[in-house]
């Protein structure tokens, strides 16, 4: 009886068991948006932020580091942290880097967002020229320790 | 030193289910690219990564969760007060929210955010060790599949919902331009329903991926002796490379990244709320900047200017009403300033994640209710001279009045709170979320037990 099941429907019935249930909840939290205003703009952000990852921000990242495997080879990791450290601060702090958001963030803080930028910048210089020093001190240990 | 190569191979999925005819013709219409070709080439994906980076989210993920529930209701429902009101079915349990300890809300929300912002490198970790599914041929082979491909829907969508609405929110860009609080809570049950069958159906292949090689070992192995997972070259669903590339990086090495991520993360992030030394570490953020070494010179949260509040609305002919009582009872300055005087080392703790610890003087909440002639209120509402305003007025309940600590602040660190923290008075009291410390009090209402 379970296996006939289990041929037709494609796994264990107590697998529609969780996926109905957790869609049910999804599905019940999603349509009570559309309760209040601005529902709409929720599902596009919603899809956007899928499709912005899946679609763009995965394919972005992996063309760079495949470029960047082809062009550094074995030292790679060397720009590729410094890199992944830039790209992962500007993810998360955009909105202060570009001045998203002034009047709001003014309204808040009552200061503005001039300083994060040169700060980023800073950040990255400092990722990178962290880098070149291991490297260097990777050299120069090897070239210690090599007869 | 080789590692463990034992495979525990769960039990054969069928692999066509009905109607069979339909999804055997989609695999045959492959778009060049799709399905387990040797365009991935990182010889570090496969089971054991996958569950290792899960395994990380399966335990901390939940405390993210519970604590953005828990904030919901510090923001009293019960008074109408949280976002949003109407939650149908999904309503949270109601509580008074305690007062003690004084850092409850400066821990459940700091908690929130700085662990959520913490888990995003391990977050996209996750999904690149499984992006190959993303792109998986046929898409779709049974009723089964078509179902978990929908709940993950929910999982990564709700998830990314959850992360993009979060990180623009914590630095006040609200470029999204619906209600961030009721999207966020919605959201949040769309991510619980994805990551609660997720975790059903995938935490037995995440125990036997975890079995699969030895953590030790591979702590151990070095890039040179970095191999790829073993898999069925014929399986459609393996996460391993047919045409592994050499690796760059060991699995160690992958792991360390990864976990180097988020601690780089929390040292850019952990400062605006543990303050100290840490605060100026959190350049990049709204809530790292100095304000100066003055008595007021700490975190605004939310200037004069925004709230429409001048020095003349404060000055001399400020009046705080009391209300509740037989009478209204009135108050100037002066004659608040006369009375009894409390002094609480409390903190500001906001939504967006941040708190500052500071040295309050004022009157205390329960005194200003004998004034008004109710000695044991069951709540109070407290108005701002503010118009408008999102969060003009706030309910405190009735421990949070009652409580010791709690204050009407004319002082903060021994002189004259500044315009910008809510001069003439405001309200600060332990546990209470930021927006319900009212600024620029105008007026509280006590009410009676019922």
């Amino acid at each position: 009886m379970i296996g006939t099941l289990r041929r037709f429907y494609g796994a264990h019935p107590l697998h529609a068991v969780a996926v109905l249930g957790g869609l049910a909840l999804a599905g019940h939290a999603a349509l009570a948006t559309q309760a209040g205003p601005g529902w709409t703009r929720m599902a596009i952000w919603f899809a956007a932020a899928l499709v912005g990852h899946d679609l763009l921000l995965f394919p972005l990242y992996a063309t760079t580091d495949r470029l960047l495997v082809g062009a550094f080879g074995a030292g790679v990791n060397h720009v590729r942290v410094p890199l992944l450290g830039c790209a992962l601060t500007f993810v998360l702090f955009f909105p202060g880097i570009l001045r998203q958001g002034a009047g709001s963030y003014r309204a808040a803080t009552g200061l503005d967002q001039s300083p994060y930028l040169a700060r980023w910048l800073l950040l990255c210089a400092a990722l990178f020229a962290a880098s070149g020093l291991i490297l260097i001190g990777r050299r120069a240990v090897r070239a210690l320790l090599s007869p | 030193m080789s590692a463990r190569h034992a495979v525990v191979v769960p039990a054969p999925e069928p692999r066509y289910g009905f109607p069979a005819p339909l999804f055997r013709a989609l695999g045959r219409l492959r778009p060049p690219g799709a399905g387990r070709t040797r365009a991935w080439r990182s010889p570090l994906r496969g089971p054991w990564l996958t569950s290792a980076f899960g395994a990380v989210l399966l335990a901390t993920m939940p405390i993210v969760i519970l604590t953005g529930l828990l904030d919901h209701i510090a923001y009293g429902p019960q008074f109408g007060q949280a976002r949003p009101a109407d939650t149908g079915w999904l309503r949270l349990p109601q509580f008074d929210w305690p007062t003690r300890p004084s850092w409850i809300f400066r821990l459940t929300q700091g908690l929130h955010v700085g662990l959520g912002l913490v888990l995003i490198p391990v977050v996209l970790a996750k999904l690149w060790s499984v992006v190959p599914r993303l792109f998986a041929w046929p898409p779709v082979r049974s009723t089964a599949q078509v179902l978990e491909r929908l709940s993950l829907l929910a999982l990564v969508g709700g998830l990314l919902f959850e992360i993009v609405t979060g990180v623009l929110n914590i630095q006040y860009d609200y470029a999204f331009g619906f209600d961030f609080y009721t999207a966020h809570y919605w959201g949040a049950w769309v991510f619980i329903a994805g990551f609660g069958t997720h975790t059903v159906l995938k935490v037995p292949v995440m125990l036997a991926g975890l079995r699969s090689r030895s953590l030790r070992a591979e702590l151990r192995t070095p890039l040179a002796d970095t191999r790829p997972e073993p898999s069925d070259p014929d399986d459609p669903d393996s996460l391993v490379a047919l045409d592994p590339a050499p690796p760059t990086t060991s699995r160690r090495g992958a792991l360390a990244l990864v976990g180097g991520g988020a601690l780089f993360v929390f040292v850019l992030t952990a400062g605006q709320t543990l303050g100290g030394f840490l605060r100026p570490a959190a350049f990049l953020l709204p809530r790292g900047r100095d304000y100066g070494d003055g008595p007021n010179d700490f975190q605004v949260n939310r200037t004069p200017a925004a709230a429409g509040i001048t020095d003349t609305m404060a000055g001399p002919g400020w009046r705080l009403s009391l209300r509740g009582g037989d009478r209204p009872v009135t108050l100037s300055a002066a004659q608040l300033a006369a009375l009894n005087q409390h002094t609480a080392e409390l903190p500001i703790a906001c939504v967006e994640g941040w708190s500052t610890v500071q040295t309050w003087t004022g009157v205390r909440l329960r005194d200003l209710a004998l004034l008004a002639g109710v000695p044991a209120p069951a709540a109070a509402r407290v108005v701002s001279i503010e118009r408008g305003g999102a969060f003009g007025r706030a309910w405190l309940n009735a421990g949070q009045v009652l409580d010791p600590d709690s204050l009407l602040a004319l002082r903060v660190n021994g002189a004259a709170l500044s315009l910008a923290h809510g001069a003439p008075a405001r309200v600060i009291a332990p546990g209470v979320p930021g927006v319900h410390c009212t600024k620029w009090v105008g007026s509280i209402e006590f009410r009676r037990p019922w």
